[in-house]
């Protein structure tokens, strides 16, 4: 167990250090750093002394040990518009993306998992037909515009919540909605599939035979069996939520690291765009992570091998 | 080719799929022929008109009087251009990638293996804006940034594939024989893979579609005048009050599109899934 733990926080560290070359890479030798690290509208004097600050006249792999120095040290340079660390930039508004994210992972979770479940559990019914078309057309929605047909429908039109900002309950309503549905859909259909494989299993038929109650199998057989690709699952949505809010969050004006991440873009502002890419990497890293220590516990099988 | 139409006409969703995507590449490609209002220029006389059904601009006008409809059947053509190309340089890279790594295996393997679960473990969103960010918005580029974030899909089943076909009777022969590996991989080993590439491909197409019109929506798209579907969304939020019409159809032409492609694709995969192949 400890073994597999300090493996797989090498492998970890290793994909941590493989994302932070391959922004130096994209950063310094696919575009031109001098122009992206050094705002618009300055001198000549200005970007000699910038390109020499950030030692980008130094030869290509000094730059990429000091590169790797500094990231250590947390230090992604300063913002260009904020004019402090870009990486505080970034963590401000961490909490703002986590609150987002959880909410809608819990929506998502909650509504994908019943329906998913009844989806199995009544094959062949008009739920199951309902749930499944509902959950098809929402893996087509494009997540962006959903957003717009909320605004459009629940603020424009019905004046019930606001169509966006941050602060209050109502904020985080139509946000959390747009993003859950994304969940939803991809969560019921898995969920679906799961529970009908699990039904054809022989331990199922073994339960039903020894005359177990209906919901007793339903809870020790089935739920236990179906939490392993729901896990699965959410890890790797959490790590689409974290980085794909982007479009949701420009959509409500949410002030989290994705519409950050726009705003440092439209103002070529590199040093908050390399240290938002690296904080959603390693909460990526971490997340899954996390999952994998989790299986330890959720399936015996797993613990053995390990 | 005969069996596979027989199939495909017996199941609804995988025939309203194939239906609803050959009438949205049909319409696309024959744009230029039929007689319709420029995308580009619009007549500002006729700015945010509400769409009618029987007169000249059936969905409606834009901010600067452009019709609906013509930029979403020109609109179509970019996404479809786009959203192929990316798919095919995608499903190219990541089939020769994953046969390279099946076949050769040890160290290349591994290493190849490596990089992909070091992508796999970066966020794909962000990875997207990072590169446009670097290079600048263009078409060519948002087709090689999609598709970056697609090869990886196929290398690691196609890699599978490989390393038990590579073991089958007649791929030991060949070797047997003296068959360079390169021969091997092209002649023996590509057609054997191109199946699960097909299925893959299908279902790529439709979360590239929906990511393309997220890039333009966010402005680092298809870039203005040229009419794109994610772009002609972020134009209309703004009128998102007085004129809806402008933000309704660019996202019911991405959520029809997608829908055909999945559609397509579920079907695709059951066909080919040899599982659900007996049960026909």
């Amino acid at each position: 167990m400890v073994m597999f733990f300090l493996k797989r926080m090498g492998e970890a560290l290793v994909t941590v250090w493989g994302v932070v070359t391959i922004v130096f890479f994209i950063t310094r030798i696919l575009g031109d750093p001098i122009t992206l690290f050094v705002p618009i509208g300055a001198t000549n004097a200005q970007i000699a002394a910038l390109t020499h600050s950030y030692g980008l006249d130094l030869p290509l792999w000094k730059q990429y040990i000091h590169y790797v120095i500094d990231i250590l040290h947390g230090n992604f340079g300063k913002s260009f518009i904020f004019g402090y660390s870009a990486l505080q930039v970034v963590l401000q508004r961490l909490p703002a993306t986590i609150l987002l994210a959880s909410t809608a992972l819990f929506l998502g979770v909650l509504s994908g998992t019943i329906a998913g479940a009844v989806a199995a559990l009544k094959k062949g019914g008009i739920a199951e037909l309902t749930i499944m078309a509902v959950a098809v057309l929402a893996q087509a929605t494009p997540t962006f515009w959903l957003g717009i047909m909320f605004i459009l429908w629940f603020a424009v039109h019905l004046h019930w919540l606001p169509a966006g900002g941050y602060g209050t309950l109502s904020n985080l309503i139509l946000p959390a909605a747009t993003l859950g549905v994304f969940v939803f859909s991809s969560l019921a259909r898995l969920l679906r599939s799961s529970i009908l494989d699990i039904l054809q299993e022989d331990y199922i038929r073994t339960a039903r035979a020894k005359g177990l109650y209906p919901t007793t199998i339903l809870c020790w057989h089935i739920a236990r069996n179906a939490l392993i690709p729901i896990t699965t699952m959410v890890a790797l949505l959490t790590g689409e939520l974290l980085g794909g809010s982007v479009v949701t969050e420009t959509v409500f004006g949410w002030p989290g690291i994705g519409r950050l991440t726009i705003q440092a873009i439209q103002a070529s502002d590199f040093p908050v765009i390399q240290a938002a890419v690296f904080i959603d990497a390693a909460l990526f890293v971490l997340i899954n992570l996390s999952v994998d220590l989790l299986y330890q516990f959720l399936d015996p099988r797993i613990r053995s091998r390990g | 080719m005969k069996d596979f139409f027989k199939t495909l006409l017996r199941s609804y969703s995988g025939c309203a799929g194939f239906i609803l995507l050959s009438s949205f590449v049909v319409l696309a490609l024959i744009a230029p022929w039929i007689n319709l209002p420029d995308p580009i220029i619009g007549n500002l006389h006729e700015r945010l008109l509400p769409p009618d059904w029987t007169g000249l601009h059936p969905l409606g006008t834009d901010p600067v009087g452009r019709d609906i409809l013509s930029r979403l059947i020109y609109g179509g053509q970019t996404t479809l251009m786009v959203a192929f190309s990316a798919v095919a340089l995608g499903a190219i890279l990541g089939t020769g990638i994953g046969i390279l790594a099946g076949f050769s295996g040890g160290i290349i393997d591994r290493i190849l293996m490596r990089i992909i679960d070091i992508q796999l473990s970066f966020p794909l969103m962000m990875l997207t804006l990072l590169v446009v960010a670097v290079l600048g918005p263009s078409i060519g580029n948002v087709i090689i940034v999609l598709a970056l974030t697609s090869w990886t899909r196929y290398t690691r089943i196609i890699r599978g594939q490989v390393l038990v076909l590579k073991e089958r009777e007649f791929i030991l022969s060949a070797k047997a024989i003296g068959a360079s590996a390169f021969w091997i991989m092209r002649q023996h080993i590509l057609p054997n893979v191109l199946t699960p590439v097909m299925v893959i491909a299908t279902l790529e197409l439709a979360r590239i579609i929906i990511m393309m019109a997220a890039l333009s929506f966010l402005g680092l798209g298809v870039q203005p005048p040229d009419p794109d579907w994610g772009q002609m969304l972020a134009e209309g939020r703004v009128y998102i009050s007085t004129a809806w019409w402008i933000v309704l159809f660019p996202g019911l032409a991405i959520l029809l599109t997608t829908l055909a492609v999945n559609l397509l694709g579920d079907w695709l995969r059951d066909y080919f899934d040899p599982k659900t192949r007996l049960k026909r």
